[in-house]
């Protein structure tokens, strides 16, 4: 192509195919490239999308995309060593059509949604890399791919947490292990009338479980569950320095997970198909780099736009808006023929009129907050103390809930230790 | 329910591995280093510590990217495996 691409795209996960996506649907010569043998193939996660971003982006989605279970049952445990305690929430309206959330596996999502991007007009080019960026002065003018010059108005870095590329444009530092979670997971594999039995299922219906407490053994992060079709995905997220400072390795706390009573007898009997690991960049707008340059945008995770407050943990949708938000200031550059830093600076703007920076600012403070250790290790062990306190009877004269939450206390924590975190915590989370 | 090694783990992955390793250490640093971290933060046992010396294998690797971000040492030097190598995850 003599002129080159008007885009090319590097990474077909979320961000990127959403990008190529609106692109080649307003006919601009697009090309994506994905280092995987296909799309997927290099992408983990929890995992469950949540938000309309899907809906909007594919009105059929619901129909089409292969997606394992729409989360129904929304339930967050605490644990101790031995006991467990749970909160879950269910509505009605997570079963109507516009679900609040799909849990998917990634290999069979993101090669469809690569589809849709091909079938829109673009070019999709997996097992093919971007080895460097092409330069005229100070402006990104295209990659290098498979010892190819490949030449682009604009170059959008969609190639996730470690992005070389936003590097290479010098958008980005090295990456700090404070600012990094890193996940691992098994998929486990199961009879799909045993899953459905276990976690009261029925048709579609799945679960998200996110747990605090010992699953990390005191380290900043937490477990979870997924109920996939056939399958649940198991895994436990940690704090990447803390890992390094406790000399443990986040498989040795999954291997724990796994053993803990409530999560041991829903695993029972299953068959392990795929073990993963993958990063997640978890310090929201205190990490954000630098957006775009001249000739050259930032998306999704290489963007660290995740959101995670310890209740919620978002990344897919953020990728999602991100790679739209990244397209229509393209499409708007294209126009103008202006892919100058200060052109493509709207793509700034876009994302702090929609909730991609708004929400990333609202929870500023969560990931300082998320710190606290006792969150992972007092506060679990607290409410399971005063659980047992509160159902246990042991014949003798019962107490008021106060009056044992006051025990608890006496226990495990002082008060002084408690009001800081409630100081931190309220606004932050 | 026994545990299950992390060699066992990754025996069920599919990986298309290439002749090419695509992480290199340098021994010297490794030598000199007293915390280790890779062993730790690398979730696929790629390094190993023997006699002394860090050993690294770079074929069940997941390219997470872990050790070079929590190596402090600069011992890392850390690239991709080539487009269409390395782990190839068939759930994800």
């Amino acid at each position: 192509m003599e002129q080159g691409f008007d885009a090319i795209i590097v990474g077909a996960g979320p961000a990127g195919c959403a990008c190529g996506y609106k692109l080649a649907q307003a006919g601009l010569q697009t090309l994506v490239v994905e280092r995987g043998k296909f799309a997927g193939a290099k992408n983990m996660w929890g995992g469950a999308f949540y938000g309309p971003e899907l809906l909007k982006l594919f009105p059929n989605f619901c129909e089409e995309a292969p997606f394992e279970r729409y989360v129904t049952r929304q339930r967050i445990s605490f644990l101790s060593d031995e006991d467990c305690l749970s909160l879950e929430f269910t509505t009605p309206k997570f079963s109507q059509p516009s679900h609040n959330g799909f849990i998917i596996l990634r290999s069979k999502f993101d090669r469809w949604l690569a589809d849709k991007v091909q079938e829109a007009g673009a070019i999709v080019a997996p097992g093919l890399g971007a080895d460097d960026l092409l330069w005229n002065e100070n402006r990104v003018t295209g990659i290098r791919a498979g010892g190819d010059e490949l030449p682009a108005s604009v170059v959008v870095a969609c190639d996730g947490v470690n992005s070389v590329l936003a590097q290479k444009a010098g958008l980005r530092e090295e990456l700090s292990p404070e600012d990094i979670k890193q996940g691992v997971k098994e998929i486990i594999e199961f009879p799909r009338e045993i899953l459905e039995q276990r976690f009261n299922l029925t048709g579609d219906e799945g679960m998200s479980w996110a747990f605090v407490g010992s699953c990390t053994e005191g380290l900043p992060g937490g477990g979870f569950i997924y109920t996939n079709k056939d399958s649940l995905s198991i895994g436990v997220v940690a704090q990447l320095n803390a890992l390094a400072e406790r000399k443990i390795q986040a498989n040795d706390l999954l291997e724990k997970f796994k053993t803990h009573p409530e999560v041991a007898k829903v695993i029972k009997g299953g068959k392990l198909v795929e073990y993963s690991g993958h990063l997640i960049p978890v310090s929201g707008i205190n990490m954000l780099p630098k957006l775009y340059s001249d000739g050259f945008l930032v998306a999704g995770d290489a963007a660290a736009m995740v959101l995670g407050t310890g209740l919620i943990l978002e990344g897919a949708n953020f990728a999602i808006a991100s790679g739209i938000a990244a397209a229509q200031t393209i499409i708007r550059a294209k126009q103008e023929n202006d892919f100058s830093e200060e052109s493509l600076s709207y793509y700034k703007r876009l994302l702090e009129d929609n909730f991609v920076l708004k929400d990333l600012k609202t929870f500023k403070k969560a990931p300082h907050f998320l710190e606290s250790p006792h969150i992972y290790n007092l506060y679990p062990d607290l409410a399971c103390d005063l659980a047992q306190r509160i159902f246990i009877s042991d014949g003798q004269p019962r107490r008021t809930t106060w009056n044992l939450f006051k025990r608890s206390l006496e226990d495990k924590a002082s008060l002084w230790q408690i009001v800081p975190d409630l100081i931190r915590g309220k606004g932050a989370i | 329910m026994s545990t299950i090694s992390i060699e066992d783990k990754l025996s069920v992955n599919k990986f298309d591995i290439d002749k090419d390793v695509h992480i290199k250490i340098n021994e010297d640093i490794c030598k000199s280093c007293q915390e280790h971290v890779c062993l730790y933060v690398c979730p696929a046992n790629c390094y190993k510590l023997s006699e002394g010396h860090i050993t690294f294998s770079y074929e069940g690797c997941l390219e997470c990217g872990s050790c070079h971000i929590a190596c402090d040492k600069g011992a890392i030097d850390w690239t991709l495996p080539r487009p269409g190598f390395g782990i190839c995850y068939q759930y994800g």
